[in-house]
């Protein structure tokens, strides 16, 4: 009996790829159907989804509220400004590992001071960091361009080691869709990572930290390192949102290390459903082009955006696929 | 073989001893229960064993060694596990999941990130085996939140008896349930317990059951011992049922009833 009730998962585990396989062929011909300006926004949406899933390992499955995201994402950005700039560098896979190598190491120290605290007292850390962060960028001008920030152009870009390149006439349309499809690439494979991560053992641990610390301790678990791992994990896949970002928006400024980028981070991930895996994808997603279209459509779209949301989070307490997961299930039960 | 010792163990919180001198001993495959009126010290001992609470001075042997100084993890790894009176789980994973993560975290696998937890077979034939012995294997697949009172008692349980400990404590295993499931709940306590050969120290209010599955009692009042020993010495002892009932002479205990 207890050996039929061991795999349970086997099942279930078949129909996961199959939808995500499935999504991931609808994303992959998407550009062909829309045009080049949507293709954009649908790679801008990728890379916050990266930024998202990444913060909501904190969030969601380690129960600590980071306001402080932007660090991460704008410590990867001003990496990239920096390796392209000063050392001259080409390769997007360089910026990618020297980027991603420093914000782990951001991420590494601020985590171990953050982590010593929980509730408020680790929100209001991560913001007074990543704060630090942003002075620095606005105050070293002549090493971040202040204000003006650091300009990335596309055009000094190569992708696989130097195969691709955008030279040339033609290049922003061909860089568009080359981009499209190397950051839908990567969002793949740091959504595979982190849901293997949420889903292994340390996964479960992280969980179970999230709901009964002293518990935690009581069965072997030491709490704060796995924190603190947690921590490293989490800024590290949100600096990587913020080296791909870069290019793409072919200029660096303090605006994404500004606490309000942070509060935008936690938004999109709450209005998506910070309790479920794909959650924080579809609130980066649903978030972005709604911010899009209210910046598009009138001089006070902060307003337009704010009223939405206010209605959108109080509508769907849950998040958008919380709501979907419960109507669903009631759907399902009023049929059998 | 003696498995732990405490030498003058003291636990003061301001004025109020909580834990005052306390020499206690517990052997090798004993089943003691810990009783006493409320506020005795029960529970703070409980905790400065456990490494919930720093002792103020003295000092706890464990299987030969000191372990005064030791943390919470430090403890668990060598043998010493507990469980809580009010009720301590992952609320939000399932009962298979509370199980398997102790289990996980015994065999030091929990560390690995690179694989799914559901595919461990080996974590889950002995998660399920545990539910079944707790007859918990109805819930497995239930978030702990749901469960009713008495099924988070014996989960609770069951996460500390999964630790497979040296010694287990156990506080209040049945306090909040009614009396028809404190009859189940210690039945499967005890049969697993004694199944596994493990020495348990249970604190416990309710006589009937201190009487039944004890090997040995210890009665502590005003945070020291007040009288050890087996549950016929404990029942003709007229101190102990001045403390415990308000009453004493022959027949005391069973007169409450």
């Amino acid at each position: 009996m207890t050996m039929v009730m061991a795999v349970p998962a086997g099942t279930s585990i078949w129909r996961i790829i199959i939808g995500s396989a499935i999504v991931l062929v609808i994303l992959a011909i998407l550009p062909r159907l829309v045009d080049p300006y949507q293709t954009v926004l649908l790679t801008y949406g990728l890379i916050m989804a990266i930024a998202a899933l990444g913060f909501n390992l904190l969030l969601g499955y380690t129960g600590l509220l980071s306001f402080g995201h932007s660090a991460y994402f704008g410590a990867g950005a001003y990496l990239v400004a920096f390796i392209m700039r000063d050392f001259g560098a080409h390769s997007m896979e360089l910026c990618i590992v020297g980027g991603m190598l420093g914000t782990l190491i951001i991420a590494a120290i601020f985590g171990f001071v953050c982590v010593r605290h929980t509730r408020i007292f680790f929100g209001i850390l991560t913001l007074a960091l990543s704060q630090v962060l942003w002075s620095l960028a606005f105050k070293f001008f002549w090493v971040t361009g202040g204000t003006d920030g650091i300009r990335v152009p596309y055009a000094n870009l190569t992708l696989l080691g130097g195969l691709v390149d955008f030279k040339g006439a033609g290049s922003f349309q061909r860089f568009i869709y080359a981009y499209y499809y190397y950051v839908l690439a990567l969002f793949a494979v740091s959504t595979i990572i982190i849901w293997v991560i949420a889903h292994s053992p340390f996964g479960k641990a992280l969980q179970a930290i999230r709901d009964n610390e002293t518990r935690a301790r009581f069965v072997g678990i030491s709490v704060r390192r796995y924190r603190w791992i947690a921590f490293m994990i989490s800024g590290t896949f949100t600096g990587l949102a913020g080296i791909l970002w870069v290019p793409l928006n072919g200029l660096t400024t303090p605006d994404i290390l500004y606490w309000p980028f942070s509060g935008e981070i936690v938004f999109m991930t709450v209005l998506g459903g910070f309790r479920s895996f794909t959650g924080p994808i579809v609130g980066a997603m649903a978030f972005n082009y709604l911010k899009t279209y209210a910046i598009a459509s009138t001089e006070y779209w902060q307003l337009l955006l704010g009223v939405v949301l206010v209605i959108l989070v109080m509508a769907l307490p849950v998040g958008i696929v919380g709501t979907t997961t419960r109507l669903a299930a009631k759907l399902g039960r009023s049929t059998k | 073989m003696t498995l732990l010792e405490t030498v003058n163990l003291k636990k003061y919180f301001g004025d109020t001893r909580a834990v005052d001198d306390v020499n206690l001993t517990i052997a090798e495959g004993e089943f003691i229960s810990m009783v006493g009126p409320n506020g005795a010290g029960k529970t703070s001992l409980c905790n400065v064993i456990s490494a919930q609470l720093n002792p103020d001075s003295g000092k706890i042997i464990f299987k030969g060694r000191d372990v005064t100084h030791s943390s919470v993890i430090e403890r668990v790894q060598a043998g010493i596990a507990r469980s809580f009176q009010l009720v301590n789980l992952f609320d939000d994973l399932t009962a298979f999941d509370n199980v398997a993560l102790v289990i996980f975290s015994r065999d030091r696998k929990i560390r690995n990130m690179a694989a799914l937890a559901d595919r461990d077979r080996e974590v889950a034939i002995e998660a399920d085996t545990i539910l079944d012995q707790f007859g918990l294997a109805s819930k497995r697949n239930e978030p702990a939140r749901g469960l009713a009172q008495g099924e988070r008692k014996l989960l609770d349980v069951a996460l500390a008896y999964a630790l497979r400990p040296k010694l287990l404590f156990l506080d209040e295993p049945t306090s909040g349930v009614s009396t028809r499931e404190k009859d189940k709940i210690m039945d499967i306590i005890a049969s697993v317990v004694r199944g596994e050969g493990i020495t348990a120290a249970i604190i416990e209010h309710d006589m009937d059951v201190v009487f039944k599955y004890s090997s040995r009692i210890v009665v502590m009042h005003q945070g020291a011992i007040l009288a050890q020993g087996t549950p016929d010495a404990i029942r003709s002892n007229d101190d102990v049922a001045m403390i415990l009932l308000g009453s004493s002479g022959p027949d005391a205990f069973s007169r409450k009833e």
